[in-house]
């Protein structure tokens, strides 16, 4: 080793390797992003409005957001009593009815239709708890969308939504 | 290169795993312990960088295909979503359409490299050969790759070279209906060259590694021209080799990053900005840069059956170059007169691909004549007729021995390849149209931006002037509020959007229906579909303006299109759209108009079906701007400029980072190559 001796080389190796992993981390970077959702399926997954007016009781119908069925169910007053009269701290994921719709608006569920087990879509008014039933694996909710039987391990998720009047939701 | 590795693993899980798959000792005995020679100057280095470009366009070429749609309706459209709508998608797209630019600049340093030092010649003839596969198949990946975006010129490119193979007889027809999968170029044609674009990066790196085993077997050329004769000859491949190609691999990065960062439309055509249209041909088509050369030797031939042969020979005869270059001498450093020929041959190449781009007319064609003559009588009369004439000069003993000579050449060398391959770049058009006036733009130059201000005036004029006729349709409303835009405010953009009518449907009792626009709607199209806009403008379309501003431009002539590769000078679109908005003048007396058209000195052929559409005063500006047809054509012009190319804040800005990354990197790398070369002179 001549005049500059080790340490200058050892600097030069040691900042060259450096910037070279900067670079290779900052060229990941676009390379990963890119496998985000882009800004056109951001924007189409803006909040959407829906008229609850045509749903009688008794009834369900789903909507689609951002790509995911949303189940609104307009429930009787039986349905509302059944996911009440339940102690709340049996439950596989306990919740109570309350907590799951929105204070005024009883008669309402609003639930993503997609089991929890493994993301298949449960059947509407099925199964042992009159809720929804996931045909691909067995799991029984109830009319609350709480899990009662079977492999799933949480309640039907809830989606935001807000009530804009007594007839028109906003989910998103 | 041959023989047992020396590799030794130290750990004990290393040398079990050597026992029995020896990939380590594979990987130190081809790029650490492999002797190169001494001598390798930097043109050495491109064989590296051409296989970190084959790695660009494979991991680009990748992404690119998770967004892509290979359908004649949607390709268009798909790559307009990758440029504006996926994260970093302008980014990933400009990195592969430049990066085959690259790949071929490389790739032609790489090939007349070899023929100006021999480097085909015995023992490395299928070293050669295995090149020129490369290169054929970089040809079609290239070819197939460039009509994958569905423009005019993607088109027309596939149109006019699956015609090339018409000229066989008798079964010529069948086999061009058998390349379209149909009676013409269409969706099973677009469908399958996807397919094989995504196949064939593939089969060259397939042919890539072979390439590189036989180099191993052989052992590198030289600039001496001359075998390694001892160990002093030689030097291993890490640390040596290594940093010298890392070096020359981030000045070379450095060349690429100007042009995916600050010109990156370049070297593509404004025509391949319009979508496909079977019934209407360009006025002027040419191939990419890189094949320039063999277009003009394809057009020199007034036979289409000959013509279509001299094309294919001229790339087959390189591969049998070994044979018809007779002289034992490989370096022409050595060769007093093929040296002067291999210049004249570089010219011939050069000058070729300067007539590619020209219009097959006149002059044209018989330079293009003389030319091609000249570039095969190089190969089957000059070469080898040389080896017996040639008398070459004396030959060192041994590469250690030579003293390297002629960089002034090497710079030469780079000079002419670099000026002429970027002359290619931009065709000339039959001129008989007038040069647009320069406009001083916010958004020119490195650190160009939009003027936001601007962008909002711009979209008024749209608004209030434009959109009753042209449609935006790759722009969604939202856009208007998106970073690096007119920057509308959420609550604006809301209610911009809401004054659009937009439809929608069907709805629960199975009719359309008209709504509000929502911000994630696109521009609402002025006409239903072509048939209605062409019936209310008199039988003419007017364009859809979302990338008008990159698919218009004007042709600047030799020597400003190399310049303004270096200043960056790219707004040739946005200048010819100033010029056409304000160039409506009263028609020359002898000048016969068509009914409905009206005069303008810049649009081509002067006949507009426009008519003038600024005038003074029409719309009204609130922030004190003066309110003329002049002030307006330039800032809608601005507003088109955003539409064609959301993105370009961010493409400069991440170029100026990426800009000096690379230069700091180069910087250091280069230091660590003295200092490694520099031991070795001690100790030499």
């Amino acid at each position: 080793m001549s005049s500059a001796g080790p340490t200058r080389r050892d600097f030069l190796f040691v900042a060259t390797g450096a910037v070279g992993a900067i670079g290779a981390a900052a060229t990941l970077v676009p390379l990963i992003a890119q496998m985000n959702p882009d800004s056109s399926t951001v924007a189409a997954g803006a909040p959407i409005e829906v008229d609850l007016a045509p749903i009688t009781q008794g009834q369900a119908i789903k909507v689609f957001w951002r790509g995911k069925p949303i189940y609104i169910e307009h429930r009787s007053k039986s349905e509302i009593e059944a996911a009440r009269n339940v102690d709340v701290a049996s439950l596989p994921d306990p919740q109570a009815d309350q907590a799951r719709v929105k204070a005024g608006h009883d008669q309402w569920l609003v639930v993503i239709g997609i089991c929890t087990h493994l993301g298949c879509i449960p059947i509407a008014r099925q199964g042992d708890f009159g809720g929804f039933f996931c045909p691909c694996h067995g799991s029984h909710y109830d009319t609350s969308g709480r899990i009662r039987q079977g492999p799933a391990p949480a309640n039907l998720a809830i989606p935001p939504y807000a009530f804009l009047s007594d007839s028109k939701i906003r989910i998103g | 290169m041959s023989g047992q590795s020396t590799y030794q693993p130290r750990s004990r899980f290393m040398q079990w795993m050597e026992a029995r798959l020896p990939v380590m000792g594979l990987v130190h005995s081809s790029f650490v312990a492999y002797p190169t020679p001494r001598n390798l100057n930097y043109w050495w280095t491109f064989g590296g960088i051409l296989s970190f470009m084959l790695v660009v366009q494979i991991v680009t070429g990748i992404v690119l295909v998770m967004h892509f749609t290979p359908h004649v309706d949607m390709a268009f459209n798909s790559v307009e979503h990758i440029m504006r709508d996926v994260n970093y998608g302008w980014l990933l797209r400009y990195l592969h359409s430049n990066g085959a630019s690259m790949f071929f600049l490389a790739c032609y340093i790489h090939m007349f490299r070899g023929m100006y030092y021999g480097s085909y010649k015995e023992p490395r003839e299928v070293l050669w050969i295995l090149g020129v596969i490369i290169y054929l198949l970089m040809m079609a990946t290239g070819f197939m790759g460039y009509v994958l975006p569905w423009g005019q010129m993607s088109f027309w490119a596939a149109t006019v070279i699956t015609n090339l193979f018409s000229a066989i007889p008798i079964v010529g027809d069948p086999v061009v209906t058998w390349l379209w999968g149909g009676y013409a170029v269409g969706n099973p044609t677009l469908q399958r060259f996807f397919s094989l674009h995504y196949l064939l990066p593939f089969a060259i790196a397939g042919v890539v590694v072979l390439h590189v085993w036989a180099l191993h077997v052989v052992g590198q050329n030289n600039p001496t021209g001359i075998e390694p004769t001892s160990d002093k000859d030689t030097l291993p491949f890490t640390p040596y080799a290594t940093v010298k190609d890392a070096f020359f691999l981030a000045m070379f990065a450095i060349v690429f990053a100007w042009f995916v960062f600050y010109i990156p439309n370049y070297l593509g055509h404004p025509d391949n900005y319009i979508p496909a249209n079977p019934g209407v041909t360009p006025v002027h088509i040419v191939p990419e840069w890189y094949y320039l050369p063999f277009y003009a030797i394809l057009r020199a031939i007034p036979n289409k059956l000959l013509g279509v042969i001299a094309l294919f020979s001229s790339i087959a005869i390189l591969a049998f170059l070994p044979w018809l270059d007779t002289s034992r001498v490989k370096s022409a450093n050595y060769r007093p007169l093929y040296r002067q020929f291999f210049w004249l041959f570089v010219i011939v190449c050069v000058g070729l691909g300067w007539l590619g781009s020209k219009p097959a007319e006149g002059g044209y064609v018989i330079a293009s004549r003389l030319l091609t003559a000249w570039y095969f009588l190089h190969f089957i009369v000059v070469l080898p007729l040389l080896g017996f004439i040639e008398k070459p000069r004396a030959l060192p003993m041994s590469i250690s021995e030579s003293v390297l000579k002629g960089k002034g050449a090497a710079a030469l060398l780079a000079a002419i390849v670099l000026a002429g391959l970027a002359g290619f770049a931009r065709p000339a058009t039959a001129a008989e149209q007038v040069a647009p006036p320069r406009v001083n733009w916010s958004f020119a130059g490195p650190f160009g931006n939009y003027d936001r201000a601007q962008l909002q005036r711009g979209f008024k004029i749209y608004r209030e002037i434009c959109q009753s006729c042209h449609s935006l349709s790759l722009l969604s409303l939202r856009n208007l509020g998106e970073t690096g835009g007119p920057d509308f405010s959420p609550p604006q953009v809301a209610s911009i959007a809401a004054e659009y009518k937009v439809k929608d449907g069907p709805n629960d009792q199975g009719e359309m229906f008209e709504r509000a626009g929502r911000p994630a709607d696109r521009f609402p199209a002025p006409f239903p579909n072509e048939q209605a806009a062409r019936a209310a403008n008199g039988g003419a379309l007017p364009p859809d303006l979302s990338v008008i501003a990159k698919a218009r431009g004007y042709e600047r002539g030799f020597p400003w299109f190399v310049i303004d590769a270096v200043t960056q000078f790219q707004e040739h679109g946005p200048d010819y759209i100033v010029a056409v908005l304000t160039g409506y003048a009263d028609p020359p007396a002898n000048f016969k108009l068509a009914a409905g058209a009206a005069y303008n000195r810049y649009f081509p052929g002067n006949a507009i079906g426009m008519p003038k559409p600024l005038s003074d005063g029409i719309v009204t500006y609130t922030d004190g701007t003066p309110q003329t047809a002049d002030q307006y054509a330039k800032d809608v012009t601005a507003f088109l400029m955003w539409a064609a190319e959301p993105h370009l804040e961010a493409r400069k800005r991440i170029g100026f980072q990426t800009m000096i990354f690379l230069i700091v990197l180069a910087g250091l790398l280069y230091f660590i190559k003295k200092k490694v070369w520099s031991h070795l002179h001690d100790h030499a």
